[in-house]
C-alpha cells in the first residue's frame, strides 16, 4: 500500500467517472424519440467530463504514487479486487476520453440517422470501457475492460461503418483478439508466479526470472503491438479507419490505439524491466520502420481517411520510438504526442467526417478547390495539417521535437532517421492539403468547386474548438501538461534502469541465444 | 428351458436385420420401424440377461428403453410429418439440407 | 520588459484580427489594422535600437517553453547589436512593404488574406532575429517558412502556385532537418541551448570528436555544418537553390520582403549568430565560404539568360546570398551583415519597382506580365519606375558611393585578404561582379530601353503607378543610395566603418594583413567590372540589337544548359520526387497490400481451404451418417472382442 495514495475525496470519484457513462445506457433503453436520445448522451457525456476534471485539480504532480485509490474485495477466493486509480500517465488519457467522446456525440448529429438509440448505446458503452482500462489497477479488471471495448467498437465499425464494413469490423476484432490472447496466457503466469495475486502494482514489484520475463515480454507485446499499431501488425487499422463511422474513427484514433502504447508504459516496462532493454533496440528499429514506412506509404493513397490512418502508423512510430528510447525526454515527448496525435488525428477524422456528410466521397481527386468553397473548413484543416507536421507552435512540435530529442539521445543514427519522417510528413501532407483545398480538380469530377457546399456551422465549430484550443495551449505552453508526468516518468526510468540481470545495459546480443 | 445362446442368437439377428434394414431401405417410415427393431432386439437381450443374471437391473433398464422408444416414436414421426407437408418427400436421398 | 515583447506581438495580433474577422467584416480595410501594426513594431524597435546603441544590451526570459528531465528551454528576448541591425531591415522595410501593398494588391479577393500572412511573417521573422536560444530560433525559422509558404500560394488556384509553395516548403525541411539535429547536439554538447551559455562554453569542446558511423568527426565541425545546412536551405544556397525562382510565383511584395529582403537573409544572420561556434572550425568555415562563392557565381550564369523580370532578380538574390556567406566564411561577418543590410534596401526596390512595372503591364491587360522580351521602351511611361531602377542597379552592380558598392567592396577585400583560397574566392567574386553587372543592365535595357515589343494597343494604356506605390519606391531609393553610408571604409574617411564596430562586440572586427595599395586594387578592380559589364551589357542590347541572337546560336549548347538552370530541377525530379513517388507506389504500397495483407489475410483462407475439405463429409444423407456410425461401433466392437 505504500505507493499508493487513497481518494481523499468524499465521493469515489474515479468510479463515478467510468460508471456515469454506462448509468445513460439503461436511460436510453427507455426513450423513443431520437433526438431525445441524442440529448441525453450528449448530457451523459458532458456531465462525465466535468465529473473528471476534479483529477486534474486535485492530481498532486510531486509523487509517482498511484492516486484517488479505490479498493474493495470482488473475488476474494481468486485474489481479485476491484481496484483502481491513477498516476501522471494515464491522467491525460482519461481527459482525452471524456473530452473526445463529447465531440464524437456532437459530430454523429446529424450522419446517424437510422439505429440512433443502439449507436448512442455503443458510444456511452464505449466510454466506459476506454475509462476503465486506463484506471484498472487489477490485472482481471484491466482484461475485463480491454476485451469489453471491442464489442462496442465491434458494433461502430461492423453496423455504422462504410460499404466493407464487416470486413473491417472483423478483421479489427481478430486482430486485436488474437493479441489479447497471448496477453490473457501471460497474464496467468504472473498470477500463478506473483503468488496468486493480480494486483498490478504488486506484481510490479517482483522480480521474474529472466527467461520467463522474455516470454512474458512476448505475450504482452503481441496485444499492444496489435493495439498500437506497431509495423508489421498494422493493417488492420487502415481498414478500420477507413470503414469506420466518424465517431468511431475518432475513438480509434484518440483513444484506442493509444492503449497499446500505455500497456508498454504501465506493465512491460515496470514488470519487465530486464525484458524492455532486451527489447529495446529491435523495437527502436520497428519504430523507425513505422515511421519511414507509413509515410512513405501517405504518399500513393487515393483515399482520404486511408491516408490519415497510414500517417497514423507513422506517428505511432514515433510514439514507440520515444518511449523505448528509455530516457526522460523520449519518454514524455512519446506520452505527450500520444495526447497530441489522439488531438490532431481525432480532429482530422472530425473534419473528414464534416466534409463526407457533404460530399459523400473520400476520394482524394474527387475533390479540388475547396478552400475557395468552404474557406472556414479549409482554415481549420490547414492549422490540423501543419499540427500534424509539427510545425513550432503546435502541439505536434513539441511532442515530436522532444521524440527525436531523445532518439538522438540513446542512439544518433536513430534521432537522424526519425528526423527523415518529418521531411516525409511535410511531403504528403501538403501534397493531401493542395489536391484538395487548392488546385482546381478535374471539371469532370463532381465537386471540382462548382456545386454549393456548405462551410463548417457553429456545431460543427464547437465541436473543434476544444481540440483546437489544445493544438495551441500544448504548442506554446506544454508544461502545463508535461509537468503532470515528470515523477511518474522519472519512477518509470528507474524502475526500468534498476534490472538485475541486464547491468544496465542493453544487451541484445547477449541474450540472443538465451531466450530459445 | 431355452439356454441364453438362443436368445442372444434372436437378439443378434433382430439388430442386424435391423441395422440392415436401416442402412438399405430409403424410405423414412420404414428407417423408423428398423431403428425401433433394433431397439426391441436389444430389450431382447437385456431381458434375457437379466433372467440369466437373476438381477432386477436389466428389466429396469428395458422399461427405460421403451419409453424412450415411445417418445422418439412420437417426436420422429411428427417430424416426418412436418417435413412431409413442406417437402412431399420422404426418401433419405433427397432430405440433404444438413449438408455443410 | 513588454516593449520589447510588443515588438514582436503587434503584428501578431494584427494577423489574429485579420485572419478571424477580415473575410466577414474587416475585408478591403485590412491595412487600417496591419499598416498600425508594423508602424507601431518599427517606432518600438527604434527605441530598442538606440537603447543598443547607448551600449545596452536586452536578455530576458519571458517563460519557459519546455521543461522535461534536464531539457529545458525558455521563450526568450535577446536584443544586442546584431538583432538591432536585422530589427531595423525587418521593420523598416517590412513598413514600407505594407505600405506599397495597399496599392499593389488593391482590388485582389484575398486582401485581408494578404495582410494577415504579411502581419504573421513579420511576427515570425522578429521571433527569429530576437530569439535569445536556438529552439525560439527555430520556432520563428519554420515559422517564415510557414509564411512564405502561404505566400507564394496565395493564388493558390494557380497549380503552379499551390507546387512552388509546397516546394518551398519541403526544400526547406530538409534544410531543416539538419538544424533541427544541430539544433539537439549542441544541447547534448553544452546542456543548454541559449546563445550566451553556448557561445560561452564553445571554447571548452574543441578537439572534441565523436564516434558516427565509425568515423570520428570533430565535434563543434559537425555542428557547425548541421547547422549551416539549415542556412543554406533558406538562404537559398547551392543545391537548396531551386525553391527561390519558383517562389516568385507569389505577389511582388512578397517577393520583395520575404524571397528577397528578410526570410532568406535569415541563413547568413544565422551563420553571424552562431559565429563564435564557427570561427573554431576552419572546415566549416571553408564550407561556407566556397558553397557561398560557388553560389555566386553559379546562380549569376542562371540570371544572364532568363526571360522573366522576377526570375533575374531572383537569381540575382542567391547570388547575392551567396556573396555573404562568402564574406562569412572568410571570417568577415560584420561585412556579410553589412551586405545583408544594404540588399535588403537595393533588392527590395528591384523587386517593387518591377512589381510596378507588373502592375502597369497588369492594368494595360497584357498577357504575358512578366517576360522581358515583350516589353521595352516603358521608359517614357513610367519614369519614377524607371529612375528608381536606374538607382537600385547602380547601388547592385557596385558603382562608387551608393550602398551597394562599400559593402561589396567590404567583401571582396576581406575575402582577397584571407590567404591562398580568399584570393581565388575573390576571383569568384569580382567575376560575378562583372556577371551581375551585365545581367542587371540586361534587365534595364530589355525592360526600359528600346521600342515598346508588345501589343501596341496594350502601350497606350500604360502609365505610372500610383503614388502609394512611388512612395514607397521613392524611400527605398533613398535607402538604395544611402544605406551604406555607415560603412564607408577607413581608407576614404577616417572613423569609417561604422557598422563594422557596431557590430564589433557580436561579430568581432576581422584583422586585416592587406596594405592600402592592395585595398586601392581591389576597389579598382571592382569598379572596372562594374563598368565592364555595363558596357558590355549596352553594346548588346543597345548598340547592337541583333548580337544576343548571333551569340545565343553560336553558343546554342550552352545557352541551353543556362537557359534551363543547369537541369537542377530536373535531376531532383529524376533522383529524389520520382523514386519517393515510385517507391511508395510500387514498393511500399505493394508490399503492404500483396506482403503484410497476404499474411493476415492468408491465415483465414488457409483455415478456409481446410474448412473445405472438411465440409466434403457432411454429405446430410442420413444413410451415410448411420453407415459411419455402424462401422464405428463395428471397430469399437471389434477392438473389445479381439484386443482384450
Amino acid at each position: 500500500m505504500e505507493n499508493m495514495i487513497m481518494n481523499q475525496l468524499d465521493y469515489p470519484i474515479l468510479s463515478w467517472t467510468v460508471f456515469l457513462p454506462l448509468i445513460g445506457i439503461p436511460i436510453l433503453l427507455l426513450i423513443r424519440n431520437a433526438k431525445a436520445i441524442r440529448w441525453t448522451t450528449l448530457l451523459m457525456t458532458i456531465i462525465t467530463f466535468f465529473v473528471s476534471l476534479p483529477l486534474l485539480c486535485g492530481f498532486d504532480k510531486t509523487t509517482y504514487k498511484m492516486q484517488f485509490v479505490e479498493k474493495s474485495e470482488w473475488i476474494p477466493s481468486w485474489g481479485i479486487n476491484y481496484l483502481i486509480g491513477i498516476d501522471g500517465i494515464s491522467i491525460f488519457f482519461i481527459l482525452l476520453t471524456t473530452l473526445l467522446s463529447i465531440l464524437c456525440v456532437l459530430v454523429s448529429w446529424k450522419s446517424v440517422g437510422t439505429k440512433v438509440k443502439e449507436f448512442h448505446i455503443a458510444i456511452l458503452a464505449m466510454e466506459t470501457g476506454m475509462l476503465g482500462v486506463f484506471v484498472a489497477m487489477d490485472f482481471f479488471l484491466f482484461y475485463l475492460f480491454w476485451e469489453a471495448m471491442l464489442i462496442p467498437m465491434f458494433i461502430l465499425i461492423g453496423v455504422f461503418g462504410g460499404e466493407n464494413r464487416v470486413y473491417a469490423a472483423v478483421k479489427f476484432f481478430l486482430y486485436t483478439l488474437a493479441g489479447s490472447l497471448l496477453m490473457l496466457v501471460g497474464i496467468v503466469v504472473l498470477y500463478l508466479y506473483g503468488g496468486r495475486t493480480l494486483d498490478i502494482m504488486a506484481l510490479s514489484q517482483i522480480q521474474y526470472p529472466i527467461k520467463m520475463q522474455y516470454w512474458l515480454f512476448m505475450a504482452f507485446f503481441a496485444a499492444f503491438a496489435v493495439k498500437v499499431p506497431m509495423f508489421p501488425v498494422h493493417t488492420w487499422l487502415p481498414d478500420a479507419h477507413t470503414e469506420a463511422p466518424t465517431a468511431g474513427s475518432v475513438i480509434l484514433a484518440g483513444v484506442l490505439i493509444k492503449m497499446g502504447a500505455y500497456g508498454f508504459l504501465r506493465f512491460s516496462m515496470p514488470m519487465l524491466p530486464d525484458a524492455t532493454l532486451f527489447f529495446s533496440g529491435p523495437i527502436l528499429v520497428l519504430s523507425i520502420i513505422a515511421i519511414i514506412y507509413g509515410a512513405l506509404v501517405c504518399f500513393a493513397q487515393k483515399d482520404f481517411k486511408r491516408l490519415i490512418a497510414y500517417s497514423s502508423v507513422s506517428h505511432m512510430g514515433f510514439v514507440t520510438l520515444g518511449l523505448f528510447a528509455l530516457n526522460t525526454q523520449g519518454m514524455e515527448g512519446g506520452i505527450l504526442q500520444m495526447v497530441n496525435h489522439g488531438v490532431i488525428t481525432g480532429a482530422m477524422f472530425l473534419m473528414i467526417g464534416m466534409i463526407y456528410e457533404r460530399t459523400h466521397t473520400r476520394v482524394i481527386a474527387d475533390y479540388g478547390g475547396f478552400a475557395k468553397l468552404v474557406p472556414w473548413y479549409a482554415g481549420f484543416f490547414m492549422v490540423l495539417t501543419f499540427a500534424s507536421i509539427g510545425l513550432p507552435g503546435t502541439n505536434g512540435f513539441i511532442g515530436e521535437f522532444l521524440i527525436i530529442f531523445g532518439a538522438f539521445k540513446a542512439n544518433m543514427i536513430l534521432g537522424v532517421f526519425a528526423a527523415t519522417g518529418i521531411i516525409l510528413g511535410a511531403g504528403y501532407m501538403l501534397t493531401l492539403y493542395q489536391k484538395i483545398f487548392f488546385q482546381d480538380a478535374d471539371p469532370d469530377y463532381e465537386f471540382s468547386g462548382k456545386h454549393p457546399v456548405r462551410d463548417l456551422e457553429l456545431r460543427e465549430v464547437i465541436t473543434l474548438l476544444p481540440l483546437f484550443v489544445l493544438i495551441f495551449w500544448i504548442g506554446f505552453y506544454p508544461n502545463t501538461f508535461l509537468e503532470y508526468m515528470h515523477s511518474s516518468v522519472e519512477h518509470l526510468l528507474q524502475q526500468v534502469n534498476q534490472n538485475v540481470y541486464a547491468g544496465g545495459e542493453n544487451v541484445f546480443a547477449k541474450y540472443i541465444m538465451e531466450i530459445f | 428351458m431355452v439356454p441364453l445362446n438362443w436368445y442372444i442368437i434372436l437378439s443378434a439377428v433382430m439388430f442386424s436385420i435391423g441395422m440392415f434394414g436401416f442402412l438399405s431401405r430409403r424410405n423414412l417410415v420404414i428407417m423408423f420401424i428398423c431403428l425401433e427393431l433394433m431397439l426391441n432386439a436389444v430389450n431382447v437381450s437385456l431381458v434375457a440377461f437379466s433372467h440369466y443374471l437373476q438381477s432386477i437391473n436389466g428389466q429396469i433398464l428395458v422399461f427405460f428403453v421403451i419409453t424412450v422408444a415411445a417418445a422418439e416414436a412420437a417426436i420422429g414421426l411428427a417430424i416426418i410429418i412436418a417435413y412431409y407437408k413442406n417437402n412431399p418427400t420422404i426418401k433419405v436421398d433427397e432430405i440433404n439440407i444438413l449438408k455443410g | 520588459m513588454l516593449k520589447y515583447i510588443l515588438i514582436p506581438l503587434l503584428p501578431l495580433l494584427s494577423f489574429i484580427i485579420n485572419i478571424l474577422f477580415g473575410r466577414n467584416y474587416i475585408k478591403n480595410r485590412a491595412h487600417w489594422i496591419a499598416v498600425p501594426a508594423i508602424l507601431g513594431s518599427f517606432v518600438l524597435a527604434v527605441s530598442a535600437c538606440i537603447e543598443v546603441l547607448n551600449g545596452k544590451v536586452i536578455d530576458i526570459n519571458v517563460y519557459s517553453w519546455i521543461v522535461s528531465g534536464s531539457f529545458n528551454v525558455s521563450v526568450g528576448i535577446l536584443i544586442d547589436q546584431l538583432t538591432a541591425v536585422m530589427l531595423m531591415v525587418v521593420t523598416s522595410i517590412g513598413s514600407l512593404i505594407f505600405i506599397y501593398s495597399v496599392g499593389y494588391m488593391h482590388g485582389d479577393k484575398g486582401y485581408y488574406r494578404f495582410f494577415a500572412y504579411l502581419s504573421l511573417f513579420i511576427f515570425s521573422m522578429l521571433t527569429l532575429v530576437m530569439a535569445n536560444n536556438f529552439l525560439i530560433m527555430y520556432l520563428g525559422w519554420e515559422a517564415v517558412g510557414l509564411c512564405s509558404y502561404f505566400l507564394i500560394g496565395f493564388w493558390f488556384h494557380k497549380k503552379s502556385a499551390g507546387d512552388a509553395g509546397k516546394k518551398a516548403f519541403i526544400v526547406n525541411r530538409f534544410g531543416d532537418f539538419g538544424f533541427g539535429l544541430g539544433v539537439i547536439l549542441i544541447f547534448l554538447t553544452f546542456g543548454s541551448l541559449n546563445y550566451m551559455e553556448v557561445f560561452g562554453a564553445a571554447g571548452g569542446i574543441v578537439g572534441q570528436t565523436i564516434t558516427l558511423l565509425g568515423y570520428k568527426v570533430d565535434l563543434i565541425t559537425l555542428i557547425c555544418l548541421l547547422l549551416f545546412c539549415g542556412a543554406m536551405g533558406k538562404s537559398a544556397q547551392f543545391p537548396f537553390h531551386v525553391w527561390l525562382p519558383d517562389a516568385m510565383e507569389g505577389p511582388t511584395p512578397v517577393s520583395a520582403l520575404i524571397h528577397a529582403a528578410t526570410m532568406v537573409t535569415a541563413g547568413v544572420f544565422m551563420v553571424a549568430r552562431c559565429n563564435t561556434l564557427f570561427s573554431y572550425s576552419q572546415t566549416a568555415m571553408n564550407t561556407v565560404a566556397i558553397v557561398g562563392g560557388f553560389t555566386a557565381i553559379f546562380a549569376a550564369t542562371i540570371a544572364l539568360v532568363q526571360n522573366d523580370i522576377k526570375r533575374v532578380i531572383a537569381y540575382s538574390t542567391v547570388s547575392q546570398l551567396g556573396y555573404m556567406f562568402l564574406a562569412l566564411g572568410v571570417g568577415a561577418y560584420s561585412a556579410g551583415v553589412f551586405h545583408l543590410y544594404t540588399h535588403a534596401f537595393f533588392k527590395a526596390l528591384l523587386f517593387l519597382g518591377s512589381g510596378s512595372v507588373i502592375h502597369a503591364l497588369h492594368h494595360a491587360k497584357q498577357d504575358d506580365e512578366q517576360n522581358m522580351q515583350v516589353m521595352g521602351g516603358l521608359k517614357k511611361h513610367m519614369p519614377i519606375t524607371y529612375w528608381v531602377f536606374i538607382l537600385a542597379t547602380l547601388s547592385i552592380t557596385g558603382i562608387p558611393f551608393l550602398s551597394g558598392f562599400f559593402s561589396k567592396d567590404e567583401i571582396l577585400w576581406q575575402t582577397f585578404q584571407a590567404g591562398d583560397l580568399g584570393k581565388f574566392l575573390w576571383f569568384l567574386g569580382a567575376l560575378a561582379a562583372l556577371l551581375t553587372a551585365f545581367y542587371s543592365w540586361r534587365l534595364i535595357y530589355l525592360t526600359f530601353h528600346g521600342e515598346y515589343r508588345g501589343d501596341t494597343e496594350c502601350e497606350s494604356r500604360i502609365h505610372e503607378s500610383p503614388l502609394v506605390i512611388t512612395i514607397p519606391l521613392m524611400l527605398l531609393a533613398v535607402g538604395a543610395v544611402a544605406a551604406g553610408w555607415v560603412g564607408i571604409p577607413p581608407v576614404f574617411l577616417e572613423h569609417g566603418d561604422k557598422i563594422g564596430y557596431f557590430l564589433a562586440p557580436v561579430l568581432g572586427h576581422p584583422e586585416g594583413h592587406g596594405t592600402h595599395a592592395q585595398e586601392y586594387f581591389v576597389i579598382a578592380s571592382s569598379i572596372f567590372v562594374a563598368i565592364a559589364g555595363w558596357v558590355i551589357a549596352y553594346i548588346m542590347y543597345i548598340k547592337n540589337p541583333g548580337l544576343p541572337e548571333k551569340l545565343f546560336s553560336a553558343f546554342r549548347p550552352v545557352h541551353k544548359v543556362l537557359f534551363n538552370k543547369y537541369y537542377i530541377d530536373e535531376f531532383y525530379d529524376k533522383t529524389i520526387v520520382q523514386p519517393v513517388l515510385k517507391a511508395s507506389d510500387k514498393i511500399i504500397l505493394a508490399f503492404d497490400v500483396n506482403v503484410i495483407e497476404g499474411v493476415v489475410n492468408g491465415v483465414p483462407s488457409l483455415i478456409g481451404v481446410f474448412s473445405k475439405g472438411l465440409r466434403k463429409i457432411q454429405t446430410g444423407l442420413l444413410s451415410n451418417y448411420a453407415a459411419v456410425m455402424a462401422i464405428g461401433v463395428l471397430c469399437v466392437v471389434g477392438y473389445m472382442f479381439f484386443m482384450r
